[in-house]
């Protein structure tokens, strides 16, 4: 006969998340020791304090905020928490600006195995030192099981605006050259592989990735850039009808121009979807005055994410806020935005 | 890639639309019976390179767009109900009903599912057996040997919590309609290769004659296309009416029997409401007395569901080649994709929704 011992000791190390994580006591902290701190770990952020303090060099700030919900958090490529990160460095990148200091607010469903939280916070840590910025504040809440999908991430980032540079999707010109960094459809057509009752066999991986580096090099080169976007959710169709909007400027597209990996037209001629409305997560279009095109295109070949850089069109007189594409055959059609749901919770 | 730049190739079109003109002495007006041939012509832009003498009109095959309003409502009407899970291709998703649509249902709780194959609806039946399991099976006869799989697959896996609602066209019906409806202008058939795969040609050969217009089994690509015009123009310049396959590394003179032996056991023939173009005849499928107890509709009773469209909606017209979509008034104004008036302009195959996706507001020279 056995005796149980009338006062078992309560269990400290815990495999999955616990609503106590989220509890603000012991268990948060354990937290924050074993899973946050040995990754991410700064001057800032060791402060442990509620917010983070610095100082900001001089010019203009720029602030921006996004979230993260991608379905499922591991896919082919990459997962939620690089995601997160190259996500809003870019966001910053695209407006002229150096990414500095992000915050990362993480809402952890009770359940999720904490060694897949760690894989996750390991690759924004990555994602950070690779992109050259610092996590400098977060949070972490824990909802109960089924309220959220294993986690979402939300991040800020701020950075400071280079002085030379006014980039604004307001700033197209009529004989601007357009250019893409590289193909599109990759991060939308990994996800989708992976999908409930869509899952087929590709070498489709997620093209998620800081731009930073390339987009201050571009800039250095060819301060004059006017417009710079990257292409996420929407795909390559959405960001250049914002662009025409934004400028009320016309563009019009060479089909053959725009790369597609073949894997990808592959599945996107399956399933009946245009790579043109696929998410990007790696990728920047850019507006810039023909005569600097040349420039532009060789600084951004030089670089892992731009190496397949392209003119792909040009800024028209003819119908202002449209996009139109030179089809291959000569003929002529819109490219229109992508209505509704393709494929939800891409990012 | 390959397989699909052979039939895009820009030097081949180039040839195939100067033997189009050389060939063309007079003012053809020719039907392209798919929706999925729409959208091709549209998004390459083929409608701009023929010459002036060849007229392209819109045909009905576009399932979306002919699925009547009341199948809409009824779907509506089953996916709001508790513990069903509504699956169903995802175009079906936007369509409107009278007050609503499937986004709106699955908004309010309701668990609607896009699937790529009813064998997927299946496969979520399975998983759940507690929860009953509706696929919508819309289409034309390209869809059908799918649908009646899943079904022939759930009657032999003996499987109580799956069921369908059907709203299945088929094609010979309506081209017999559009033949015969006053006023009718089409004078050839590009007919849908896709449905030719499953059902062959021979079907067409009696309309050919009876009627004295060529039909042409054509495919989808660029090149695909060009090749049916080319033939269908040299039948109507030489007079010659009949059926000649341009699809061949598709589609057979009889088909795709196993196909058509699983749509025989599962369907049968009746007559089909069809969404702007009414009643026709013996135009469509339903569940056979055998797998009648995989009748959504009389599962949960919605068979009693009518509807009425809206006035301001002419898709009939568009759907049998009588009005091109922007000569609808409500083209591009109270009908748009966001607020569609009509089906046309909701499905990625619908005529209305290719015009304004590809031309719109944009004069192409």
């Amino acid at each position: 006969m056995s005796i149980a011992p009338a006062c078992p000791l309560p269990i400290q190390q815990h495999e999955t998340v616990q609503m106590a994580h989220g509890a603000g006591g012991r268990l948060s902290q354990a937290l924050m020791q074993r899973i946050f701190m040995p990754h991410l770990s700064n001057a800032f952020l060791d402060q442990l304090d509620d917010q983070a303090k610095f100082d900001i060099p001089a010019g203009r700030a720029a602030f921006t905020t996004d979230t993260y919900v991608v379905s499922p958090v591991f896919f082919p490529g990459g997962n939620i928490g690089e995601l997160a990160v190259n996500g809003t460095v870019n966001d910053l990148a695209v407006g002229g600006a150096r990414p500095l200091y992000l915050s990362a607010g993480f809402v952890l469903e009770e359940g999720l195995p904490l060694q897949e939280l760690e894989i996750i916070v390991r690759s924004m840590a990555e994602a950070a030192r690779k992109a050259g910025v610092l996590i400098v504040t977060g949070d972490t809440k824990v909802v109960g099981r089924g309220q959220c999908d294993k986690l979402f991430i939300n991040t800020s980032g701020i950075g400071i605006v280079r002085k030379d540079v006014s980039v604004s999707c307001r700033n197209l010109r009529h004989g601007d050259s357009i250019i893409l960094s590289g193909s599109v459809g990759d991060h939308g057509m990994a996800i989708m592989t992976t999908r409930e009752g869509l899952s087929f066999q590709s070498g489709i991986t997620s093209d998620s990735a800081p731009l930073n580096a390339m987009i201050e090099a571009v800039l250095e080169a060819v301060p004059t850039v006017h417009a710079m976007r990257d292409p996420t959710r929407g795909g390559v169709a959405a960001t250049l009808n914002e662009l025409a909007v934004s400028s009320y400027a016309g563009i019009e597209i060479h089909e053959g121009t725009v790369p597609v990996r073949d894997d990808v037209r592959g599945a996107c001629e399956l399933l009946g979807i245009d790579p043109f409305h696929v998410a990007n997560e790696g990728k920047l279009v850019l507006s810039v005055a023909a005569a600097d095109a040349p420039k532009v295109l060789e600084v951004m070949r030089a670089f892992d994410c731009g190496r397949e850089a392209a003119v792909i069109g040009s800024v028209v007189a003819d119908h202002p806020g449209m996009v139109v594409m030179r089809t291959a055959f000569g003929s002529r059609r819109v490219i229109d935005l992508p209505l509704g749901e393709q494929l939800p919770r891409i990012c | 890639m390959k397989y699909i730049d052979e039939f895009r190739d820009p030097q081949l079109a180039r040839q195939l639309l100067q033997e189009i003109s050389r060939k063309t002495t007079r003012h053809w007006t020719i039907m392209e019976i798919c929706g999925g041939q729409t959208h091709s012509i549209m998004r390459n832009g083929i409608d701009q390179l023929l010459p002036e003498g060849i007229e392209l009109v819109h045909g009905p095959g576009c399932p979306v767009c002919v699925t009547p309003l009341e199948s809409i409502e009824r779907a509506l009407a089953i996916a709001s109900q508790e513990n069903v899970i509504f699956s169903s291709f995802g175009d079906m998703l936007r369509v409107p009903g009278s007050s609503k649509d499937l986004f709106m249902v699955r908004s309010e709780g309701g668990d609607v599912r896009i699937v790529y194959s009813p064998l997927d609806a299946l496969q979520i039946a399975r998983e759940n057996p507690s929860k009953e399991v509706v696929f919508f099976a819309v289409g034309f006869e390209t869809t059908a040997p799918a649908n009646a799989m899943a079904v022939y697959q759930a009657a032999r896996e003996g499987m109580a919590n799956f069921s369908v609602l059907v709203s299945q066209v088929l094609v010979p019906p309506a081209m017999r309609a559009i033949l015969s409806a006053p006023g009718n202008r089409v004078q050839g058939f590009l007919a849908a290769g896709h449905v030719c795969a499953v059902m062959g040609y021979s079907e067409y050969e009696p309309i050919a004659a009876e009627f004295g217009v060529p039909i042409v089994p054509t495919g989808f690509e660029p090149l695909d296309l060009l090749a049916g015009i080319l033939k269908t123009v040299e039948m109507l310049e030489a007079g010659t009416p009949g059926v000649a396959n341009r699809y061949g590394r598709v589609v057979q003179r009889e088909g795709n029997p196993a196909a058509q032996e699983v749509i025989r056991k599962v369907f049968e023939v009746v007559d089909r409401q069809w969404r702007g173009i009414g009643m026709i005849p013996m135009s469509g499928l339903g569940l056979s007395r055998e797998y009648d107890r995989f009748n959504a509709e009389k599962k949960f009773g919605v068979s009693h569901i009518v509807a009425s469209e809206s006035p301001l909606c002419m898709s009939g017209s568009v759907l049998q080649g009588k009005l091109k979509p922007d000569e609808c008034p409500a083209f591009g104004r109270e009908c748009t994709p966001l607020h569609p008036l009509g089906a046309t302009m909701v499905s990625s195959e619908g005529a209305c929704a290719a015009y304004y996706n590809y031309h719109r507001n944009v004069s192409f020279p």
